[in-house]
């Protein structure tokens, strides 16, 4: 009994380092095939992006690199088209996200009650976010049609007369945010609508025995409450907004007056319509640093409240 | 009195702004079931919203135009080995993240995270050079190779298998199962839900591509669905009745499979928001 309670812990051990061993093996493998393939795909692109800012070269003619050092941040600083994107990129996010994110929350404390029909309101609101941005942006167009659109109809049926919209650069812009909000509420307000319901509820009850009202309670209860929930939805919200490419590439091309050229379809446009691959990556360099810092801002400007 | 009130109040506000959502969508299947003269003619009124004079030549002439079934079936092609293999690939690594000891493990798990950050739109020159230089365009391998490794989705098993206790997976290895199919028997009929909601959320992402296959499709027989319409679109003669009638087609199977994992897609929305 003695012996075999010496020898069982030693050949334990030895097992236990072979498992141990084993269990690496089985890590390494498990991890390969995703590891693998976000080298190739996406940390090696990014790499690439990087240096290719510094060169010049279709992308077609990969064989006729040429490096040219900062010239091509040289003369993106002093293109005005480069500007004018950035500008809009800024002002779209700039209104979408306050507003996107208002509407989000006040949708998700309409249905956050017993009503019996709050599954359905549910669904309404959902429903555009399933819908793909490609038949969104084409059936809004038809929408927006300055002659002959439903929402001109409707504007008539006010009093108001024929808008041209997406035909207009001081309209543009501001249609495809409207347009945009309708879209991308309905996700927020689900992930508003989780936070809601796990705010335990006695919170209110106390709250409404000490005589606060519903305003009240939304101001010292709810808002508080909500606050990581609200942080995240803004990180993301905004993340999203930044890489508007879709509807502006779809509904203007950028028009009217590049009034709705954004970053991404600046990138877009260099790197594949114009073939200047190396001006499009210095682009895209700008464009991930400002997803960043904006990203790391808003982190800021949370923690410091 | 005043709770009914309320309730009443409640549901008058939810209607309405209920009907304002809906309004687009509600057109948009309408008109696509209409002849194109009656959609003109009844675009000021309430009509506009409902059926009249039902016919399906919308959907019959658009076909006719288009072969939006090859394009439909091009998309649930590639969309869905996109997800499933994204399943497999990921998962494995999320659980050796989450449950395997090996050097190395903390690093990596950093670098998934902070690749989340980089923006698709950032790294799309590089990633054409490579799919190019692979000389992979115009081949189903760049439209899915690219997207089967995903941060996101790896992350989401990752978080999920964290909770999964020790114990059943310790018993496991003392049988002497090899780690793989323990994994397949033990982990993965623990997880159904985390399995549907990384598949509904890379399905309905990868429904909407748009950007990536302009560039890495010339020609029409790998056409996915969003490229389809767009072009039909752009194609005279332009019928609303029939541009309808092909949104409406393609918007179909995503509300079936929405309908189907409805409650795994808003998990998956708010598990991130409550996680992450």
């Amino acid at each position: 009994m003695e012996a075999t309670r010496v020898v069982q812990p030693k050949s334990e051990t030895v097992s236990l380092g072979r498992q141990k061993r084993r269990e690496r093996l089985v890590g390494y493998s498990f991890i390969t095939p995703a590891t693998l393939l976000l080298l190739l795909f996406l940390i090696l692109p990014f790499v690439l992006a990087i240096s290719f800012g510094f060169t010049k070269f279709n992308l077609l003619r990969p064989d006729k690199i040429q490096f040219i050092g900062l010239e091509n941040y040289k003369t993106l600083f002093q293109d005005s088209l480069f500007y004018k994107s950035l500008w809009n990129t800024l002002y779209f996010t700039a209104i979408v996200v306050p507003v996107q994110c208002t509407v989000a929350l006040i949708l998700a404390l309409l249905i956050n009650n017993k009503l019996k029909l709050r599954n359905i309101y549910r669904i309404a609101y959902f429903s555009p976010v399933v819908t793909s941005m490609t038949v969104i942006s084409i059936l809004w167009i038809s929408l927006y049609n300055p002659n002959e659109g439903l929402i001109n109809s409707a504007l008539n049926f006010l009093g108001i007369s024929n808008q041209p919209f997406l035909r207009s650069a001081s309209q543009a812009m501001n249609s495809i945010i409207f347009m945009s909000v309708w879209q991308a509420a309905g996700y927020q307000m689900m992930i508003f609508l989780a936070g809601l319901q796990g705010i335990p509820k006695d919170l209110y009850e106390a709250s409404a025995i000490d005589g606060a009202n519903k305003f009240k309670q939304l101001r010292y209860i709810t808002i508080p409450s909500l606050y990581n929930v609200i942080v995240f939805v803004v990180t993301i919200t905004t993340i999203q907004a930044v890489k508007l490419f879709i509807q502006p590439y779809i509904m203007t091309n950028g028009g009217p007056e590049n009034s709705t050229r954004t970053l991404a379809l600046l990138i877009y446009q260099q790197g594949f319509q114009f073939r200047n691959a190396g001006y499009a990556s210095a682009i895209s360099v700008v464009f991930f640093v400002l997803v960043v810092l904006i990203s790391f801002s808003i982190k800021r400007f949370f923690k410091d409240r | 009195m005043s709770f009914k009130r309320t309730n009443l109040l409640l549901n008058i506000v939810n209607m309405l702004i209920a009907l304002l959502f809906i309004t687009p969508l509600l057109w948009m299947v309408v008109s696509s079931l209409k002849p194109e003269n009656q959609i003109f003619a009844d675009l000021s009124s309430i009509k506009s919203l409902i059926p009249i004079n039902l016919t399906f030549d919308n959907y019959i002439d658009a076909f006719n135009r288009i072969p939006m079934m090859k394009y439909l079936s091009n998309s649930l092609f590639y969309v869905s080995i996109i997800s499933i293999s994204g399943l497999v690939v990921n998962s494995i690594c999320g659980y050796a993240l989450a449950k395997l000891e090996f050097k190395g493990k903390d690093v990596t798990l950093t670098v998934i995270i902070a690749l989340l950050i980089v923006p698709f739109e950032s790294i799309l020159m590089p990633l054409y050079f490579i799919v190019n230089s692979l000389h992979w365009v115009d081949t189903w391998l760049a439209m899915i190779v690219p997207f089967v490794a995903n941060c996101f989705s790896i992350f989401m098993f990752r978080q999920f298998f964290m909770d999964i206790p020790n114990e059943i997976l310790e018993s496991a290895s003392i049988d002497g199962s090899t780690a793989m199919r323990s994994f397949a028997s033990i982990v993965v009929p623990l997880s159904g839900p985390v399995f549907a909601t990384v598949f509904i959320l890379d399905f309905i992402s990868h429904w909407g591509d748009f950007m990536w296959p302009i560039l890495v499709t010339t020609g029409e027989s790998m056409r996915n669905v969003q490229l389809g319409i767009q072009t039909f679109f752009t194609l005279p003669p332009i019928y609303y009745g029939q541009i309808m009638a092909t949104l409406t087609f393609t918007t179909i199977p995503i509300i079936i499979l929405f309908l189907f994992l409805q409650k795994y897609y808003v998990q998956g929305i708010t598990s991130s928001g409550i996680k992450g």
